[in-house]
């Protein structure tokens, strides 16, 4: 489980159209776990939309991982995943598959949404939540933006831990990590 | 009038639903502790209950926001508010309404007794 100010662990993962992403040494990355039948997800999801837009130009990578069990929730199947991409709902965002459910257990993803961010040399500044409430537009992802802005500055963010809000993580059974 | 929350804990918006749904009851009237609250813990409970997601609110066995074609499932459900947003939980405003449209509706006929009618209006 990756620690506030440790490396936070490296991947590579297959996107909707077969490119593979990882982080890559961008001035900051935000890694996001998220999927396509969570509301919390789902409300979330233009406002980080917004920030990969707002902060592109200095430099920073979103990546948006789907980890569920698409078996038990078809739902989140990469037809449907790509289904959201084609739909333009996923502008500037690589829409990545974690199959194996390896990464979101080696990041210890709790929920969709759950967010990381990463700094240039691939340390964790940031985890939690987008901002303090899904159901207010206005909140404007206000911690990861915060994060980003610290990164960027080199300044450690604060809060640099936030409690990630939103549905669980689907496992399959051989991957649900033990509490 | 049958009031009942069906939830999954796995999803957290539960308590705003109900809360939700408790001061929608109150507001009308209606005795909040009357709410009938039932987890569902396994995928068999939710296929048994036609269970599309949590949380599900149902008055009088009718889903307050029928959800057709849905999968049944320990997911949380999607719900869109009235202005359009995506929300776990349903718009305050639909749950009073379904609130409204089942206590305007009139009472079963076989429940009634006759007597009582004479002068009396239903409910």
């Amino acid at each position: 489980m990756p620690q506030i100010g440790e490396p936070a662990p490296s991947f590579s993962l297959p996107a909707t159209d077969g490119s593979v992403h990882g982080p890559d040494g961008a001035a900051a990355t935000v890694v996001v776990f998220t999927c396509n039948h969570c509301p919390y997800a789902l409300a979330w999801h233009e406002r980080i939309g917004a920030v990969a837009h707002d902060y592109s130009g200095q430099g920073v990578r979103v990546l948006a991982i789907n980890p569920n069990d698409a078996g038990r929730y078809p739902r989140d199947s990469l037809e449907a995943m790509r289904a959201r991409v084609e739909a333009g709902q996923f502008d500037a965002i690589p829409y990545l598959r974690d199959e194996t459910q390896e990464v979101a257990l080696a990041y210890d993803a709790k929920t969709t949404p759950d967010v990381f961010v990463l700094d240039a040399g691939g340390v964790l500044r940031y985890r939690g939540a987008p901002d303090a409430d899904y159901e207010d537009p206005s909140q404007n992802a206000a911690y990861l933006r915060g994060a980003l802005d610290a990164v960027l500055a080199e300044r450690e963010p604060d809060p640099a831990q936030t409690t990630p809000v939103g549905c669980s993580i689907k496992w399959k059974p051989r991957s649900k990590p033990v509490d | 009038m049958t009031v009942e929350l069906l939830f999954w804990d796995g999803c957290p918006s539960h308590p705003k639903a109900l809360a939700d749904l408790r001061e929608a009851m109150s507001d009308l009237g209606l005795d909040p502790e009357t709410i009938l609250i039932r987890e569902i813990r396994e995928e068999v409970d939710a296929a048994a209950e036609d269970f599309v997601g949590s949380p599900t609110i149902r008055i009088d066995g009718s889903d307050i926001q029928p959800a057709e074609g849905e999968p049944y499932g320990l997911t949380c459900r999607v719900y869109h508010r009235r202005d359009g947003r995506i929300s776990p939980t349903p718009d305050p405003a639909d749950v009073r309404e379904a609130l409204l449209a089942a206590q305007a509706k009139p009472n079963d006929p076989v429940d009634l007794d006759p007597s009582a009618q004479a002068g009396s209006s239903s409910r």
